[in-house]
């Protein structure tokens, strides 16, 4: 195995020095008196027989299919450049930084992270990392039953319904009243979402762009929300600020979101990255590590880990979460992902986005028995209804190549003839029209 | 160093991107658009990569210098992994594909890879099964103890709302235990560093859920009454919760379900080899006996009769889903190599250089550091700097000490039932001269506690920031860069 460096020799004058002869009488000393297991396991494997075998299985997933897939999770193109950051080792294999000195490195990173999370958002204040959109958008929820003293929450259903079911799950336990309100054919229907917020709310937590991709104005929801001293937390698509109003100007208190489309490959479902942004109020209440700048000793610039009585290791019981390791090397891939596209080059790749989402819509809704299903404003996702059960359409559509979107009946019983078709830069006019194509001839 | 918003100019571009195809218009409504650009840098390639390779410069890391922090487990991450985890096949695949065909057929391979790697982890740990979705160690604590909180339920047994957990625990334990709804109460530790056997048995009752013990404890230590812990909350009809953050210690040669646990949590991110990334993506599966086998999450990765992988939904006593899909896949895929690599014999190499290489440092170091709990440790050794504390050099300023000489600091101050802790951990991975060398750091900085004590207050001198100022970070909060005046 070349994991090991004690030779035969160097192992035989290291237990003599902790006085054993043989590893068997190390055990007894430590007090591990048991006899070892049998373990129904192979024998260990060279790493080309290892990349051989993965090499394999790798080959039998579907990644050839031309993506229109999305809800939440996007196909965007990543510069080479981001690997080659995160591949630095000394960013890899280091640990949290809690020794500031000997890492400087993984700190800077990260406040640029935060700063340029706070950017995209307009808010004063974003943490380090969480584990994903998901738990992201929970630790929100919790952060604002914790400044209200309050346990009812609004639940919008057109947050996308992947966080929805993690949501109810964490809640079974907290004595948290969850009201989910029913969405309109493409939007959040605004309206019965403030008719839900009683004096008792806590937050309300929407999306933006919602999951069916439609952008709404949120500006005098927020206001009505916090009228009636309920937080309103929206979960959000970096990608789409680039073009949107930025959260923070429509008044949202916190805003969280999955930051996968920031330079992080889809890889099945994880390591994704969950984001977190706050107004000032409630930095102190906000969960996850977060990164100050400061200075030493001679006055020099430098970074720490900051407010850390917020935290597990200090608080305990009473933290204000229980989550330790973070997504930190996926925060340093958005970080160098916003840094290569830069400030035009994030507006350019949302442009695309838009454009080709406008122009596959079109081609879609051109076909006999498709039809539009909601307004007119979204970014880059769209829903349509088919002729067919959508599901079954998609089936089609795979064996002609495509894997032309997300069937909602999946999660929205009464919508089983609805599509919800995502496209981004990568996709060309030559494939969305060979999707149109395809989906004519399968109806 | 210069943040990169201070090495920006405008009109410079770091990447490229097709031509439009299609006309460039969008369906965003006037009054949501943005007004401001948001201020992200703009930089040339090479600019963004000299920025962050010199960043990476100011880091310590494994690959760079030794690395002893205990509990973390800094073991070596093998190269190849990585590129494994890079593989189109893997890496560009969607999360949503297997919805799009009954019965997963269009990922079968990941699928196969899930499931061979919960598949060895249940028989590593002595479990019934594996979920692999926990996607970090806190949140398959969480995930263990929302699966004893739902064990209780089922029975109808509604009263049992107290966690006991040891006063040697990581915070995460209690902090954990709190989301899933549980009240905490404190067993403390006897003189010999195990759990007190007496102060259990007080503390358990009808109103107690269970024990999250970690196991080999915190101490480094192997409690030798495991077993007869884990019968007495059985008797007193609670859970037993085993912390696997410290796993690396016995892979191979124990398993926790043969000792008497019901449930525990490992770290990939440790036992398993994958990279810590600086604070995470890590990934925490969850193994189970039998009787916990009903409540564990969904989705569930299953194996048909024709050899074929399947997901599965429908069980109604799961507690749900923890996760948005199968767990951090990308590091389960490396930790599965790993697997691959090691084999039946690996495992146990691995947890019998990890026992070894600890006690060599502690057998060295014993003169002089104090001992709290003076025994034979398992991966890792603790001892405290009180000693040099009453010569005014604490932990914190060996650890810094340790800085300049080369080596990443060990744990200080953790656990907080020993004074001035420093808790080391070697690894299986680090070579005797690496040992050596760390050892003769160690007792060098011992000698100048005694001799020069104040030499030691400055360090480190010889990293790019000294000593900085923690208190000022926190009451005047500078979390990010405001947007530079025009």
């Amino acid at each position: 195995m070349p994991y090991i460096a004690n030779t035969l020799e160097d192992t035989t004058e290291m237990l003599r020095t902790v006085g054993c002869s043989s590893f068997e009488e190390l055990w007894k000393l430590v007090g591990v008196e048991l006899p070892p297991p049998p373990l129904n396991l192979p024998p260990g494997l060279s790493e080309y027989e290892v990349v051989c075998r993965l090499r394999r299985l790798a080959s039998k997933n579907a990644v050839d299919l031309v993506n229109f897939l999305g809800a939440g999770y996007y196909d965007h193109l990543i510069p080479a450049a981001v690997s080659e950051i995160t591949g630095r080792t000394e960013f890899y294999t280091a640990y949290t930084p809690y020794q500031p000195e000997a890492s400087q490195g993984t700190l800077q990173a990260i406040y640029e992270y935060q700063t340029m999370i706070c950017r995209l958002t307009a808010m004063p204040v974003a943490n380090a990392s969480l584990y994903d959109g998901g738990t992201a958008l929970f630790e929100a929820m919790m952060l604002a039953c914790r400044v209200t003293g309050k346990r009812r929450v609004v639940l919008s259903e057109a947050v996308s319904p992947i966080f929805r079911r993690m949501i109810r799950c964490y809640c079974c336990n907290l004595d948290i009243e969850l009201l989910e309100v029913p969405a309109g054919p493409a939007d959040s229907a605004i309206g019965k979402l403030l008719e839900a917020v009683t004096p008792e709310t806590a937050c309300v937590l929407v999306q933006y762009p919602n999951v069916f991709g439609t952008v709404e104005d949120w500006s005098a929801f927020t206001a009505a929300v916090h009228d009636r001293k309920a937080l309103a937390v929206c979960s959000t698509y970096p990608i789409a600020l680039a073009l949107l109003t930025p959260p923070g100007e429509m008044g949202f208190d916190i805003v969280t979101g999955e930051g996968q489309s920031l330079g992080i490959p889809l890889s099945f479902g994880g390591p994704y990255l969950g984001f977190m942004a706050v107004t000032e109020k409630y930095l102190r209440k906000m969960p996850g590590r977060v990164v100050g700048r400061t200075v030493d000793g001679a006055g020099r610039e430098g970074f720490v880990l900051t407010l850390q009585t917020r935290e597990q290791h200090i608080r305990r019981e009473n933290a204000m979460s229980n989550i330790c390791s973070n997504e930190n090397l996926c925060a340093l891939s958005a970080l160098a992902y916003l840094s290569c596209v830069g400030k035009q080059g994030l507006i350019d790749v949302a442009r695309a986005c838009a454009a080709n989402a406008v122009f596959a819509r079109e081609q879609l809704l051109a076909i006999d028995g498709v039809e539009a299903v909601g307004g007119e404003a979204f970014f880059n996702e769209f829903v349509i209804r088919l002729p067919l059960d959508a599901a079954e359409a998609v089936g089609r559509l795979i064996d002609k190549g495509y894997a032309a979107g997300f069937p909602l009946g999946r999660y929205y019983p009464e919508r089983g003839n609805q599509l919800l078709v995502a496209v981004t830069e990568k996709r060309t006019r030559e494939e969305i029209k060979g999707l149109a194509n395809a989906l004519e001839a399968v109806l | 160093m210069k943040l990169i918003f201070e090495k920006s100019k405008p009109g410079r571009r770091g990447s490229s991107l097709p031509k439009p195809s299609v006309p460039v218009v969008d369906r965003i409504p006037a009054h949501l658009r943005r007004n401001q650009p948001a201020e992200l840098p703009e930089l040339s390639e090479q600019e963004v990569i000299r920025h962050f390779i010199n960043l990476s410069r100011k880091n310590m890391g494994v690959d760079t210098n030794f690395y002893p922090l205990g509990s973390c487990t800094m073991k070596y991450n093998p190269k190849f992994h990585e590129r494994l985890a890079a593989l189109p096949g893997f890496a560009e695949l969607h999360p949503l594909l297997p919805q799009l065909r009954h019965g997963g057929q269009l990922t079968q391979g990941a699928l196969a890879v899930v499931y061979e790697a919960q598949s060895i982890l249940a028989e590593l740990l002595g479990f019934a099964e594996c979920t692999m979705q926990p996607l970090a160690g806190a949140h398959g604590e969480l995930t263990g103890a929302m699966l004893i909180a739902a064990y209780h339920r089922s029975r109808g047994d509604a009263k049992r709302k107290i966690m006991l957990i040891p006063d040697a625990a990581h915070g995460t334990n209690p902090a954990s235990a709190a989301v899933a709804g549980f009240r905490c109460e404190v067993v403390r530790s006897d003189a010999d560093g195990n759990v007190d056997l007496e102060d259990l048995r007080a503390k358990l009752n009808d109103e107690v859920a269970g024990l999250m013990l970690t196991c080999p404890n915190t101490l480094g230590l192997f409690d030798p009454n495991v077993k007869t812990i884990c019968e007495l909350v059985h008797a007193a009809g609670a859970l037993a919760y085993c912390d696997g953050a410290n796993f690396n210690a016995i892979i191979g040669r124990l398993r926790p379900g043969d000792l008497g646990f019901d449930v525990m949590h490992v770290n990939l991110h440790k036992t398993f080899a994958t990279p810590h990334g600086g604070g995470g993506p890590g990934s925490g599966p969850v193994g189970v006996a039998e009787k916990l086998v009903p409540f564990l999450p969904v989705s569930r990765v299953a194996k048909r009769a024709d050899g074929t992988y399947s997901l599965e939904y429908t069980f109604p006593e799961s507690i749900g889903y923890i996760a948005p899909f199968y767990g951090n896949f990308g590091v389960i895929l490396k930790a599965y190599a790993y697997m691959l690599t090691l084999g039946r014999e690996g495992f146990r190499r691995v947890s019998a250089h990890a026992v070894l290489n600890a006690n060599y440092v502690r057998a060295r170091l014993a003169g002089a550091y104090r001992q709290k709990y003076d025994r034979p440790c398992m991966h890792e050794c603790v001892f405290s700097a009180s000693g040099q504390a009453e010569k005014g050099v604490h932990a914190l300023d060996i650890a810094k000490g340790l800085i300049d000489r080369g080596f990443h600091p060990p744990t200080m101050y953790f656990p907080l039932i020993v004074p001035e802790a420093l808790m080391i951990e070697p690894t299986e991975t680090e070579s005797k001269e690496t040992l050596d060398a760390f050892v003769d750091a160690m007792l060098e900085l011992a000698e100048l506690a005694e001799t020069h004590p104040e030499k030691l207050h400055q360090a480190p001198v010889t990293t790019p920031v000294g000593r900085l100022d923690e208190t000022a970070a926190a009451r005047k909060p500078r979390l990010s860069e405001p947007v530079a005046e025009k």
